[in-house]
């Protein structure tokens, strides 16, 4: 029979972040840097996201490349996120931060549209994004374009790991947002229609996939409206992997057989036993 | 990290409660319980957010009582603690995992999830407190 393992402790245990390791994970460190070796690196997005209000609703888009430092490690990884019905978010930053803030975001603003009974608004997921991500400090790498229809209209954030966010008719993050944002300085218009706005989107990511090396792949939007979201992945694929224009396979047939030999090999039976299965 | 790191963080650390060492029943350090002590381990915390952690639920306890008795007046804060109070003494014995309905449902973290339900779920730790020392603890024996 087995025991479990116990510790002396007095107080009950309590979930969230444990810290336990830290001093040794220092210590590591440490040692590992004297050798001249790094330690691994979290998976990192490296991206261009960006987000257009336009006459009716948002766009958002983002390009399709994860990074570990200098790998691609997924090269159509999904960057926009669901929050809710009405309202998407893209993530740059480390992935695993993205993935679970809006993860636990999108699960919060059910709970509370659930309780509510209304569709839930932009300023909510937006006001509970920043004070998560204060609280942690910036520790969370989080850097998220936050977009959707309410009640009250298209509204588009964009909020930063340590917890400020802005309220702004176009943005840009990642590090490919400075490539985009020089797009939206130049084409950026009031109330554009839906097409021009994806255009314009499609635009600004394809600057910073061409100009950024963090960025690359393809092009992913999602256009939100009142009552009606496109998820549109992929919706451009400007990296097309290209086709081999020769082939090195031979024909059937284009070697001649000389002479054919078949060989049986006998084999025999030499022991058989039964060994049965311990159920209890 | 460096030393200067080190003598700017004692400078400017405020004493803090929660990183003392464990002393047990006659004043010095219980190395029965708690295993033995470093002073450079007691001193700072192992990560920036350790302690802000540590506290989080308790300053945002504070914070909102505050507010509250200075809105409504004393009673609001009062009331609202006695209630708590009550609420906590529905539990299993403290070895044992007890669902805390009531009190979750008072604060209203019913209808939240964070990362305490998400990551290091004391239902799913592999240790287990021992029951003995647990219980005397809760009753004030040790």
């Amino acid at each position: 029979y087995r025991k479990m393992a116990t510790l002396s402790v007095c107080q009950p245990q309590l979930g969230g972040f444990s810290f336990e390791n830290c001093k040794r994970n220092a210590v590591l460190e440490a040692e590992v840097t004297k050798l001249g070796c790094n330690v691994p690196s979290a998976r990192k997005t490296g991206t261009t996201i960006c987000g257009v209000v336009f006459k009716d609703g948002i766009v958002l888009g983002a390009d399709t490349r994860a990074t570990e430092g200098m790998i691609v490690a997924d090269k159509n990884c999904s960057k926009i996120h669901y929050i809710s019905p009405n309202i998407y978010c893209c993530g740059a930053g480390t992935a695993a931060d993205t993935e679970m803030t809006t993860q636990i975001i999108s699960s919060n603003l059910e709970l509370h549209s659930l309780s509510t009974s209304r569709l839930p608004r932009v300023a909510t997921a937006n006001r509970m994004l920043k004070q998560m991500l204060f609280r942690y400090q910036g520790h969370i790498g989080a850097a998220l374009v936050l977009g959707g229809v309410d009640c009250n209209g298209p509204h588009l954030y964009s909020i930063y790991p340590h917890g400020s966010t802005d309220k702004l008719p176009y943005v840009t993050m990642g590090s490919g947002s400075l490539a985009a944002m020089a797009v939206f300085e130049d084409r950026y218009k009031q109330d554009m229609e839906e097409e021009d706005a994806k255009r314009l989107v499609r635009d600004a990511i394809a600057a910073g996939i061409f100009n950024d090396l963090g960025s690359g792949s393809n092009i992913d939007l999602c256009v939100i409206t009142k009552g009606r979201v496109d998820y549109l992945r992929p919706h451009d694929m400007a990296n097309k992997k290209g086709v081999r224009t020769g082939n090195y396979k031979y024909k059937q047939g284009t070697t001649g057989v000389l002479t054919k030999s078949v060989i049986k090999l006998d084999l025999e039976v030499v022991e058989e036993t039964v060994q049965t299965m311990d159920t209890s | 990290m460096n030393t200067r790191g080190l003598r700017s963080q004692l400078k400017d650390s405020v004493p803090v409660t929660g990183m003392g060492p464990q002393v047990g029943a006659y004043g010095v350090q219980d190395t029965l319980r708690s295993g033995f002590s470093s002073v450079k381990n007691e001193l700072l915390p192992s990560h920036a957010l350790e302690l802000s952690e540590k506290n989080f639920q308790l300053n945002q306890d504070k914070m909102n009582f505050s507010n509250l008795r200075n809105i409504q007046g004393l009673h609001a804060p009062l009331k609202l603690q006695m209630e708590y109070r009550a609420a906590r003494q529905i539990q299993r014995l403290p070895f044992l995992q007890s669902s805390h309905l009531a009190l979750d449902t008072l604060k209203g973290n019913d209808e939240s999830i964070s990362f305490e339900d998400i990551l290091n779920d004391p239902a799913q730790s592999e240790m287990m407190g021992e029951p003995h020392i647990m219980v005397e603890y809760k009753l004030g024996m040790m």
